[in-house]
């Protein structure tokens, strides 16, 4: 039997939807060993309010901390709240957000619980809970398992679908603060600065459109309309990021956002090994380059050999027309 | 400003000899493999440098930088490549790469802080080898010391640093208070990332880090490095991460080439319908 607590991310007052990816892993636990899950959800008002959006999901029960000292997320004032509510919990499941991947090491150290990061698989093997991990940037996956009474997990977004409703109402109860350390008086949230767009968010979208190097200072001249037609979200090469074309919160790998849509349209992409551990479980995979001897070719669906500046904007043309 | 830096040995996945699983799948081959030290952690290395200096003025240290690293008696020829970059001295604790977990690591780096009393703990936000991205975040909890992870930007002020993090869908900015801990991401060695009270804000590094001149590489085999035994610092070595067994990724097969945008448009529509 595993008593489970998923940790809910929120942001701008809602449920972020990593929280229902996290769910779904929580409910596989739950197959695998028994038990139940609850959920967590800890912020400033309107936290309760965000919580009841969770109700409904086949939690046992949801925990919430509203405070106004748990505003701006701050592992330091997070930890804790967390680590009070773990108690009675065998495993704490958050996704390898940079939220999740920030905060749950830090829970785990105050629970002298292991961590088991970026997970993308459960079983239970020889009796005992087993997590699949990628390692040595995506080439290798390890099968882990943690000696700790409590265990920590977080998973990988791309590879738990959001967990559907299930019906029903989940009772919800308060959770009092636990007092920060001393940790916390030596940190202050200064800003926190969002790009707010209409695209979907880049780890969620259905599509995605990403740029490499080859673009130079055309990145979002080219890649821009192509997504906007696509309804994609925008991602990049380390290489564009790097070299500026590209903000850095773009960059689709191994030590960036690691993604998983429908449809993948790398333009100008080599396909160094870095890049391709972050995109590789994407169902369709589509690439433009103008080098046939480009490695993104080996593991593309459709590929096209092209000079991506006159075959972008003709696609973006063709698939706009087919929308009208 | 006395800062410990973390750095990590790694057999590196980017090398042409691929990471290959040994059969019956119990470890990863890295015979093969080139040791390296992990990259973000040469990348703290490098901002660790820059907090301690006139950006004009490199080869005068002010401060005190202390480089650390686990391993086995090879990991000095990384130390001394790292002392010759313009680190004062180093700390080898004696420990097998693969005996090691995020735990053990993290127990012995708090009993070494103790020691040392750094006012900053770098590193890197993960080693590329186990891809955890752990060890800092447990440090600073054992530690009761404030964390920025995944840092971007550090500049010091009167009253500490301010840490810009590179956080989903944009930038995060905290102030911290010393000591603290920060682990750092790529951009944290771009021109003009990281800059000490002393560093002009006008100025700008070079991108990536520093090389090593031929007679720093010489001076750095004279510099201090100590040898601790695991078992001194902690007791109890044994693991809480096992790694019963490792397997390849599934293999995606190469697909069609099209010879036209049209082709393409109308394959997606029809072939994969997913447009």
């Amino acid at each position: 039997m595993s008593e489970v607590l998923v940790i809910a991310e929120l942001s701008d007052g809602s449920v972020r939807k990593t929280t229902h990816s996290a769910i779904n892993a929580a409910r596989k636990i739950n197959q695998l060993t028994g038990g139940t899950f609850s959920i967590l959800v800890l912020g400033a008002a309107p936290a309760k309010a965000a919580a009841a959006e969770l109700t409904g999901y086949g939690a046992a029960r949801i925990l919430v901390c509203e405070d106004a000292s748990l505003k701006n997320y701050l592992a330091e004032r997070y930890a804790p709240v967390v680590a009070s509510a773990a108690r009675g919990f065998e495993v704490l499941v958050a996704t390898a957000s940079s939220y999740g991947k920030d905060l749950l090491p830090r829970v785990g150290a105050r629970l002298d619980a292991a961590y088991a990061a970026d997970v993308s698989d459960l079983s239970v093997q020889a009796g005992e809970l087993t997590l699949k991990r990628p390692m040595y940037a995506g080439n290798a996956f390890g099968f882990c398992t943690l000696g700790t009474p409590q265990k920590v997990v977080s998973i990988r977004q791309s590879e738990f679908d959001p967990a559907e409703p299930s019906g029903g109402q989940t009772p919800i109860a308060d959770l009092a603060l636990a007092a920060p350390g001393e940790a916390a008086r030596r940190v202050e949230f200064v800003s926190l600065d969002q790009v707010k767009s209409e695209r979907p968010e880049l780890a969620e979208a259905r599509v995605v459109v990403s740029g490499g190097r080859a673009l130079k200072d055309q990145f979002f001249q080219v890649i821009e309309p192509l997504a906007d037609a696509l309804g994609a979200a925008i991602g990049a090469s380390r290489a564009a990021c790097d070299a500026g074309y590209a903000p850095g919160d773009f960059q689709v790998g191994q030590t960036g956002k690691v993604v998983a849509p429908d449809l993948y349209v790398a333009v100008g992409i080599s396909g160094a090994i870095q890049h391709i551990a972050g995109m590789k479980s994407s169902k369709v995979i589509v690439a433009i380059n103008k080098d046939p001897e480009a490695p993104i070719f080996q593991i593309s669906d459709y590929g096209l050999v092209a000079d991506l500046f006159q075959a972008v904007p003709e696609l973006t043309r063709e698939l706009k027309a087919r929308k009208k | 400003m006395k800062i410990l830096v973390a750095l990590k040995r790694v057999a590196d996945p980017d090398n042409a000899n691929k990471v290959r699983i040994v059969a019956g799948g119990e470890k990863v081959d890295t015979g093969n493999l080139e040791w390296k030290l992990n990259p973000f952690d040469e990348y703290a290395l490098e901002a660790a440098l820059r907090l301690t200096e006139d950006g004009k003025t490199p080869k005068q240290r002010a401060g005190e930088v202390v480089i650390v690293s686990l391993g086995p008696k090879e990991v000095e020829t990384n130390l001394r490549s790292a002392l010759a970059t313009g680190a004062d001295r180093a700390i080898r604790i004696d420990a097998e790469d693969d005996k090691l977990d995020g735990r053990l690591v993290a127990l012995a780096l708090q009993k070494l802080v103790a020691e040392e009393k750094p006012d900053l703990i770098l590193m890197g936000k993960q080693a590329v080898d186990g891809d955890s991205n752990q060890v800092g975040q447990i440090l600073a909890e054992l530690l009761d010391y404030p964390m920025a992870t995944f840092a971007a930007t550090i500049t010091e002020g009167e009253d500490g640093l301010t840490v810009s993090r590179e956080v989903d869908g944009g930038v995060s900015v905290l102030r911290l208070k010393l000591p603290a801990l920060i682990t750092v991401d790529l951009r944290i060695v771009s021109p003009t990332s990281v800059y000490s009270n002393k560093t002009d804000r006008a100025f700008k590094y070079n991108d990536g880090v520093r090389f090593a001149p031929l007679p720093a590489i010489m001076q750095a085999k004279k510099k201090k490095l100590d040898v601790k035994p695991l078992a001194e610092l902690v007791p109890d070595t044994g693991l809480r991460t096992q790694y019963r067994k490792f397997a390849p990724p599934s293999e995606r097969k190469a697909g069609a080439r099209v010879q036209s945008v049209a082709e393409l448009v109308n394959k997606l529509a029809n072939e994969a319908k997913v447009i």
